[in-house]
């Protein structure tokens, strides 16, 4: 028998675009002697009920040190407050760097090479080290001067206390939402996951089925990969000329840094170049010599064996990252999606009883490259909608949420700064000097002019692995890692590199660990019982007929594995709900060319470390 | 038994076990490396007495649980969040160290002391749960402790199953040395019952509960006692961790004996 609840508001996901949400709105709820302002409708005299669901079994999920100008945050809370939250501390210096390959490995354009050539022939004279020259000033839009480094696990920890304090929301994690309800287009809440069920989701003995929790608005903020938002962009598709084609997977460590890491709290250090041209690195320094580490791998960088994981082994141990690196020790590790397409991946943003925000809903920056803080604005700028609805007694409807919410997201920083990224990176769909020189020329012209690029779907692009390797391994050799890696049931990315001429990861079990004890010490993977397995497999016949099988080699948790007739294998239970694999299908979906043949629903657990 | 049970479950919060701990030495004595950011949860065996809690709550008609949890109030308030979803309770929250590096005698002086603070409470219903041990500190000794402040003689430690008679008596399965069970036979409450494993699965998470909850976690969370643990008399001269190796390896359905002999290889090795 389904239950169900009458509430107010109803939000999925809990991450910055909802902490600001309900941060905003519970100021407003009731006044200083705890007088309803405003009032419920599910339960009058009292304010309006509002809950939270959060997938994870924490709401200190989050797998990323940041830094940002934290602009909103700023607006939301007082420098005392921000001082509060671990591991905050001010932008100190900022440094970009472009790293050589010191071991000829990497795969360099012509056009890359000849650049690299030129830095050797001038590295006397450049500000050259450890095979990297840095560049001389760090580009404006890139500058984050006067912003914080921080934790967003520590900062959606410390938000979800104050407001859990407030005793005004409630906010459940380990819960997560299968899907939006609907009545005809309208938005009526949401139902719950089930629970009881094995991993096809047949109900056992135990079954449970999801609540279903009636709202009249629902708010969505499940982050990029969300079940209940890619249920609604399927629905109402995107806006005319908008799309989600650029993703990227953020790999990242928290580590600890040896007393002589040469790093002070607040030094953020961008890099590119290495391990591939297309793979971007950051360090951002934290107090007490902990420091944030990772890099992400695009869409758009064409490997079909592309493993996060050895890439972020190589870039660490590249020499230049490696002098502030060594003798660090791993304390956290994760990974996480990214909406790469900006404002040009913005979905329908309303409809009547439900508005998006953050990540999900196209707020990121991807010429900044900044997502928190406009995260927690848009989350921000619906509460102050929300208040003004409220307060007027005015229905959540689609066309009073366009007049409030979105109008207030138009006219914002968020929509301006949006605007000039739109096509910062329209260029890396040619290739990354191009893509580089793109993102250049729309941040100097303030995004007046920018390099075209035609954006493809991620199975659009991904060559087979005989075309990306040919040139460095013969097809009978790329038949027989393939054999060997099928029957000893591993996936090919580490027999592919090592054949390929990249080195050997010598593993230190401090910092360089096996990707299964970066699972143990990163954090946590919880997989609780009695869930369906939420990462599954559309048409099999085309896995069994796909050579690539991308899933296996991008999946950052090795939860997805080669299955025994020709089917990948997932296990729920090593999964860290990246969504990498969501994107790193090179098939298309039977029915839907925008999407895989990948499909990533709603599912308990997945790492998570509060102080990632 | 008409009326039912008072379970009182003592229980906290602990570092999650697989996380990386570090002892280290601040100025107010031993604690963990970012202890506050250290993610929590409720101590294995405390939550496997909750479970049981839980389980004879929804058996017995007119049986009642409280939790009653020692910890920084803010981390159990976070630990709340989760916990609440699982069993229905009424919580009752001192707020104190639970960093591990405390002693038992004073700890349950706490416990007993909220305990006997309880309004509702009928000490002649009263079943006192906690675990047989705790993954921050492996004493064993707070449950016998508080029973003993309590004045309930009864006391049953490292118990599996617990079963009630329709006349109310109390059938208790309690580990003893050698693999063995020693079963008891008691007429019924008070008693204490300190659990090993139990018997009970982790229940699903269930939002209708946590919500049930919530209207006494959050007014037991501000009205929370602040107790100072300073421990007199006790000095830790220093604390370190037992030198470890990792190797890991994550298999699936290796049968047990399997398992049993590589472990052997390698510690022979």
């Amino acid at each position: 028998m389904r239950s169900t609840l009458d509430t107010d508001i109803v939000c999925v996901g809990f991450g910055p675009a909802v902490g600001g949400f309900l941060t905003t709105l519970s100021r407003a709820m009731v006044d200083a002697d705890g007088n309803t302002l405003l009032e419920s409708r599910v339960m009058p005299g009292l304010p309006l009920q509002v809950l939270c669901y959060e997938r994870a079994d924490d709401i200190s999920f989050g797998v990323s040190g940041v830094v940002s100008k934290a602009r909103s945050l700023r607006e939301s809370f007082s420098a005392a407050q921000l001082s509060e939250i671990p591991m905050t501390t001010p932008v100190s210096q900022e440094q970009v760097l472009y790293l050589l390959d010191p071991f000829g490995a990497s795969r360099r354009t012509s056009g890359v090479r000849a650049m690299d050539a030129v830095i050797d022939a001038l590295k006397g004279a450049l500000p050259w080290s450890d095979h990297a020259v840095q560049l001389p000033w760090t580009p404006p839009f890139l500058q984050k001067h006067g912003g914080m480094v921080f934790s967003i696990g520590q900062l959606n920890q410390w938000v979800g206390a104050q407001l859990m304090s407030s005793g005004l929301v409630q906010v459940w994690p380990g819960m997560p939402v299968n899907e939006p309800l609907f009545d005809g287009d309208k938005v009526i809440g949401v139902r719950l996951v089930d629970q009881g069920v094995d991993g096809s989701g047949t109900p056992g003995a135990a079954h449970m089925p999801g609540m279903d929790v009636h709202a009249a608005l629902t708010v969505v903020g499940d982050g990029p990969v969300g079940p209940v938002g890619q249920k609604l962009n399927q629905r109402f598709g995107f806006p005319a000329g908008n799309h989600q084609r650029e993703w990227a997977i953020g790999m990242k460590a928290v580590v600890e840094l040896a007393p002589d890491a040469g790093l002070e709290a607040g030094a953020v250090l961008h890099t590119f170049g290495y391990p591939e041209p297309e793979i971007f690195g950051f360090l951002y320094v934290h107090p007490d010599r902990m420091a944030s580490v990772g890099i992400f791998v695009p869409s758009w960088f064409d490997n079909p064996a592309r493993t996060a994981y050895r890439y972020l082994q190589h870039w660490m141990t590249h020499p230049r990252v490696w002098k502030h690196l060594k003798g660090s020790t791993m304390r956290s590790w994760g990974a996480k999606t990214l909406q790469e397409s900006g404002r040009r991946g913005e979905s329908v943003l309303v409809g009547d009883g439900f508005a998006r925000i953050g990540e999900g809903s196209g707020s990121t920056n991807v010429l900044t490259g900044s997502g928190v803080d406009e995260a927690w604005a848009t989350g921000v700028q619906l509460a102050e909608a929300v208040i003004e609805l409220a307060k007027a007694g005015k229905p959540f409807t689609k066309d009073n949420l366009d007049a409030t919410y979105v109008a207030r997201r138009r006219s914002s920083w968020v929509e301006r700064e949006a605007r000039i990224a739109e096509k910062a990176r329209d260029g890396f769909s040619e290739g990354f000097l191009r893509g580089l020189i793109g993102i250049g020329i729309t941040g100097m012209t303030r995004g007046f002019i920018n390099v075209p690029g035609r954006a493809r779907r991620p199975h659009e692009r991904i060559p087979s692995i005989e075309q990306y390797f040919g040139d460095r391994i013969p097809a009978d050799d790329i038949r027989k890692i393939r054999r060997q890696c099928r029957a000893a049931g591993t996936s090919l990315h580490d027999a592919l590199m090592d054949r390929s001429g990249w080195p050997k990861i010598e593993l230190d079990g401090s910092l360089l660990v096996s990707q299964q004890d970066a699972l143990l010490m990163g954090g946590k993977v919880q997989a609780a019982g009695g869930f369906a397995d939420h990462v599954t497999f559309v048409d099999t016949a085309t896995c069994q007929g796909c050579a690539e099988q991308v899933c296996i080699d991008g999946c950052s948790g090795q939860a997805i594995m080669p299955g025994p007739d020709g089917v990948p294998r997932f296990d729920r239970e090593k999964c860290i709900h990246c969504g990498v694999c969501l994107w790193n299908c090179s098939k298309p979906h039977v029915s839907d060319p925008e999407r895989s043949n990948v499909e990533f629903s709603a599912g308990s657990g997945g790492l998570h470390s509060p102080i990632n | 038994m008409s009326t039912g049970f008072h379970v009182v479950v003592c229980g906290s919060l602990v570092p999650d076990l697989l996380q990386t701990l570090e002892p280290v030495q601040g100025p107010a004595g031993p604690g963990l490396r970012n202890e506050l950011m250290l993610p929590s949860v409720l101590d294995p065996w405390a939550a496997h007495a909750l479970y049981e809690a839980g389980h004879l709550a929804a058996t017995v008609p007119g049986t009642r649980v409280w939790l009653v949890s020692l910890g920084p109030k803010a981390k159990l308030q976070q630990l709340m969040m989760s916990i609440a979803q699982k069993v229905p309770f009424e919580f009752v929250a001192i707020d104190a160290s639970a960093s591990g590096f405390t002693d038992p005698v004073e700890v349950a002086a706490a416990l007993a002391d909220a305990i006997e603070m309880i309004p509702a409470l009928d000490r002649s219903r009263l079943l006192l749960f906690g675990g047989c041990a705790s993954a921050s500190r492996d004493a064993g000794v707070t449950v016998q402790l508080v029973g003993e402040r309590l004045g309930i003689a009864d006391q049953f430690l490292a118990v599996d199953e617990l079963t009630v008679s329709a006349q109310g008596t109390l059938t208790i399965l309690e580990r003893v040395e050698g693999g063995k069970y020693l079963v008891s036979e008691v007429a019924g409450p008070p008693c204490a019952i300190a659990w090993a494993t139990g018997n009970r699965p982790e229940p699903p998470n269930n939002p209708q509960i946590g919500m049930l909850n919530m209207r006494t976690i959050m007014p037991a969370l501000q009205k929370a006692r602040l107790v100072q643990l300073s421990a007199p008399g006790t000095t830790f001269h220093g604390v370190e961790l037992p030198k470890q190796e990792r190797r890991t390896r994550i298999v699936k359905d290796v049968p047990i004996e399997e398992m049993a002999m590589e472990i052997a290889n390698w510690i022979k090795e």
